[in-house]
């Protein structure tokens, strides 16, 4: 096909322009020697150095990575058992459970929150660290469930009998045949769910309590007052991170693709 | 027996899961919409179609059609972006491509909020924006970008378009090619070809795009929060007014309930045109 | 052969994929009315000159003309060519009807003519019942068949086929390959056929164009090809052959000896060959003669190591000193068995007698 690649190539950067404009200004911002975030005074470090002495900001920090992980963890182990047993077992009730699993993909986020923080009321669960974690988990699983089950239906359904003809029994072969040929399904799925967990902000809203203060919510409660820089220079750390993470695994799977097409 | 209790260890977690955390809170959320309200916050066990009703108070229409409106305007214009967009990726080659579509996902490993920050900093009256179209001498005065209808939407669409992007280019890039070069071949222009062939195939996708974008605009409160400067309300905002503020938790609940009424219908459409569940949380 | 009119000519074409030279500036002319095959193994880069005839791909030199009119820069949409592709590519979504009616739409056809057209090619194929269904609910077969007329419908001035028929199992190949054939003759429609089966292409084609790594080897019927390839690489590719590398030892009254490798002397009725020169013989397993009697002319002795039954003939492979030949018999012949010792031999007019270009 010919196509006009100086037009493709207009539509990718303004977009891209688009998607990284707010994220460019935060960085700049991160070393403006002004606090007010409007216009770039001069170059300065001393926000990341503040950064180390604002203690609520980096106990936001912390309990945002602590759900992140903690639920990225528990949902990912979850998902990956749960979409296992909904391919392989059947049972009474299957067809409800699995139209269960895509209402937290397809509902508003936010009527996921209030119905949480209705049901913990009522099982009068006190609103903390443990009510975010659990809110977490149960929007990221299913997540998972369909990431991880996109990797078992492109599974070859040969590889379990053959493992169970060879003599192995369903555990053996759900852990030495199964789980190796999931890994990127799984890791597509943690990953999401990582994401998921970062970016939340509705379902947070609603089923954090005092202690349980993250980062967005941080942010939320300061953003009417003014974001200080030193704000913007965690966002630049985490960002820094992130893109690192990403690179790396980015370097992994082109690899990959390299590798298929020969 | 042995066997047994490894079923039960791969079909117990989910089954607990999916009633204890989704159907049980939903139900709940159902239960309460026909409660009563109490004038100190609590509820009153009885059973009424009041909250539903009130729905229809003109206040409540009003914040239904400015939410389906911007719902729907954000939706249009994340499909106009991410038509050419998702095309033009298509045609670089592999490498590329999967760098592309990672750097997509890069924004959105912060958190929204962060972004929104990002968004007022630039919009504001004295925002980067702002700024740089006065010293160009572009403007005179400066826009009022934010606090608006617009610094909504645009908001929306910052927050959304990859869920858009994301299924229109999966579903674009396993088009085969061949049908687009038998659709020149055969005598279709660009457009042709666009409005002949890629959009019947890539419908569902963009069906489930809309779909993905259309209702979290209906309840990202917090972006009208921060962008529309505390003047302007959609759905999101009135249920959590109703949770939060004036709590009252059965209308809360009843607009809740309508919330996952219309987000139903349009799964069921979604499914009639041949769209697949697992797309959706792809 | 002076009286035929070149529809399509590409005149020193060359095609680079970066630095990858595909094609090495070549040169050919379709005739109107032709059925012509570009025969070649993948990578050849015989599809990469069709997809420059329909103007999918754009030269990177040289020139394409159809009709007499210079396309080279012209859009695949605007050329009156039409491409039938190895899979068929047929509009998931739309009908039978629709997928063939597409390129009329295209034309702004009115849909009174369109459906009288429509209604012809698809009772040309014998498709007639089958107007409302999707492509997915064809048979291979008359999925290829829809996207022939697709492209037919349009009065293409050249209907390019690429490997149209390799997705179809060997039977059906063989059915359509007489459809496709009939077709052509009854329509008169010029094809430029694309393929790298050798089967194919002797028994559709008037002509065949034999390509390597990018040059045109030899163009020519199926039977010059076939009995007089120009080279080493042709006479492999079409058919089995049995080549004997050697060298001239002796010339004289229209008679040259060839000492095949030191071992044995095969004669040859060639005289343009000097003493010294090295020359290939080429013989077809099926000119190939067996026997348990030594004959006077081009004999060889060898040793049966292999019978291969096939139905109505059996391939026998023949070991001459330590290289193996291979000669095609009548069906269940009994009279040979593994390791007997026999005698090669053949026709003097059998032998192709290819030079070594060095």
């Amino acid at each position: 096909m010919r196509n006009n690649k100086l037009l493709d190539n207009i539509v990718i950067i303004s977009v891209f322009i688009f998607l990284f404009l707010p994220i460019f200004v935060l960085i700049l911002f991160s070393f403006n020697t002004s606090e007010l975030n409007i216009i770039f005074e001069g170059f300065t470090l001393h926000w990341y150095k503040d950064l180390f002495y604002n203690r609520s900001l980096l106990e936001a920090l912390i309990n945002t990575l602590l759900v992140a992980l903690s639920s990225t963890i528990i949902s990912t182990i979850i998902g990956t058992i749960s979409a296992y047993g909904l391919y392989k077992y059947d049972f009474k009730g299957k067809k409800i459970i699995n139209e269960l699993l895509y209402i937290p993909i397809v509902i508003p986020e936010i009527v996921l929150g209030i119905s949480l923080l209705s049901i913990y009321t009522l099982m009068k669960m006190e609103l903390g660290m443990f009510t975010l974690i659990l809110a977490h988990i149960t929007f990221s699983i299913p997540f998972v469930i369909v990431s991880v089950r996109s990797s078992l239906t492109s599974m070859d359904p040969n590889l379990e009998q053959a493992a169970s003809d060879l003599g192995a029994d369903s555990l053996t072969t759900f852990f030495r045949v199964i789980l190796p040929s999931l890994v990127p399904g799984i890791l597509s799925g943690a990953e999401l769910a990582f994401s998921l967990s970062l970016d939340d902000v509705v379902i947070s809203y609603f089923t954090a309590g005092p202690g349980s203060n993250t980062l967005p919510l941080h942010i939320y409660s300061i953003i009417k007052t003014g974001v200080t820089p030193d704000v913007n220079a965690l966002i630049s750390l985490m960002l820094l991170t992130i893109f690192i993470v990403l690179t790396i695994s980015m370097v992994i799977s082109l690899r990959k693709i390299k590798g298929d097409e020969r | 027996m042995k066997n047994k209790i490894i079923r039960s260890i791969f079909i117990v977690p989910v089954i607990l899961y999916s009633l204890l955390l989704i159907a049980l809170p939903i139900i709940y959320v159902l239960i309460i919409s026909f409660y009563k309200n109490d004038s100190y916050g609590g509820m009153i066990r009885t059973f009424t179609l009041e909250n539903y009703m009130s729905i229809f108070n003109s206040v409540y229409i009003g914040i239904f059609l400015k939410s389906f409106l911007i719902a729907v305007i954000t939706m249009f214009i994340c499909m106009i972006i991410s038509y050419p967009f998702a095309l033009a990726v298509s045609h670089k080659n592999a490498k590329t491509q999967s760098i592309f579509m990672t750097l997509v996902m890069v924004p959105f490993l912060t958190n929204s909020l962060i972004r929104m920050y990002g968004w007022i900093v630039l919009l504001r009256k004295n925002g980067v924006i702002n700024q740089v179209l006065l010293s160009l001498n572009i403007i005179k005065n400066p826009l009022n970008l934010m606090y608006n209808n617009l610094g909504i939407v645009i908001g929306m669409v910052y927050t959304l378009l990859p869920f858009m992007i994301l299924p229109l280019y999966s579903s674009i890039s396993t088009i085969d090619y061949r049908l687009l070069e038998a659709s020149s071949d055969l005598g279709a222009n660009k457009w042709k070809t666009f409005t002949k062939v890629i959009l019947p195939i890539t419908f569902p996708a963009l069906f489930n795009g809309g779909l993905m974008v259309f209702t979290p605009a209906l309840g990202f409160f917090f972006i009208v929060d921060l962008l529309g400067g505390g003047k302007i309300m959609i759905l999101g905002n009135l249920i959590k007014n109703q949770f939060l503020t004036a709590r009252n938790w059965p209308f809360g609940a009843a607009i809740a309930i309508l919330l996952i009424i219309i987000t139903y219908i349009l799964i069921m459409i979604y499914r009639k045109i041949g769209g697949k569940m697992d797309d959706l949380g792809a | 052969m002076s009286e035929k009119k070149v529809i399509v000519k590409l005149e020193n074409f060359s095609k680079s994929y970066g630095p990858k030279e595909i094609i090495k500036s070549i040169n050919l002319d379709v005739y109107e009315g032709e059925f012509i095959t570009l025969l070649g193994s993948s990578g050849c880069g015989k599809t990469t000159i069709l997809r420059a005839i329909s103007g999918l791909d754009e030269p990177t030199s040289g020139r394409v003309f159809i009709d007499g009119e210079d396309v080279t820069h012209l859009e695949a949409r605007k050329r009156q060519v039409n491409t039938i592709f190895q899979n068929y590519a047929l509009f998931p979504l739309m009908t039978v009807y629709d997928n063939v009616a597409f390129g009329l739409r295209m034309k702004k056809v009115p849909e009174d003519e369109i459906k009288t057209r429509v209604d012809k090619m698809i009772k040309l194929v014998h498709l007639e019942g089958y107007e409302n269904r999707l492509p997915k609910e064809l048979s291979g077969g008359e999925q290829q068949r829809v996207s022939i007329i697709r492209g037919l419908i349009n009065n293409p001035k050249v209907l390019l086929l690429d490997e149209p028929l390799s997705a179809l199992d060997l039977k059906l190949r063989k059915k359509m390959q007489i459809e496709l054939k009939q077709l052509q003759r009854k329509l008169g429609t010029t094809f430029i056929y694309v393929t790298h089966d050798q089967d194919e292409a002797l028994s559709m084609s008037d002509r065949v164009v034999v390509i390597k790594e990018g040059n045109i080897e030899q163009i020519g019927t199926p039977i010059e090809v076939y009995e007089k390839p120009v080279s080493l690489y042709v006479a492999d590719f079409l058919g089995e052959a049995n080549i004997f590398k050697g060298k001239v030892t002796n010339v004289s009254n229209n008679k040259t000896t060839v000492n095949i490798k030191d071992k044995f002397d095969l004669t040859i009725t060639e005289d343009n060959y000097q003493i010294g020169d090295s020359v290939n013989i080429v013989v077809r397993p099926e000119n190939i003669r067996l026997t348990l009697v030594a004959r006077k002319n081009n004999c060889i002795q060898g040793t049966i190591t292999n019978m291969v039954y096939d139905g109505y003939i059996t391939k026998v492979f023949i070991k001459v000193n330590n290289t193996s030949y291979e000669a095609i018999i009548n069906g269940n012949n009994k009279n040979y068995k593994i390791n007997d010792e026999v005698y090669l031999y053949w026709a003097l007019d059998d032998s192709i007698i290819i030079g070594d270009k060095k």
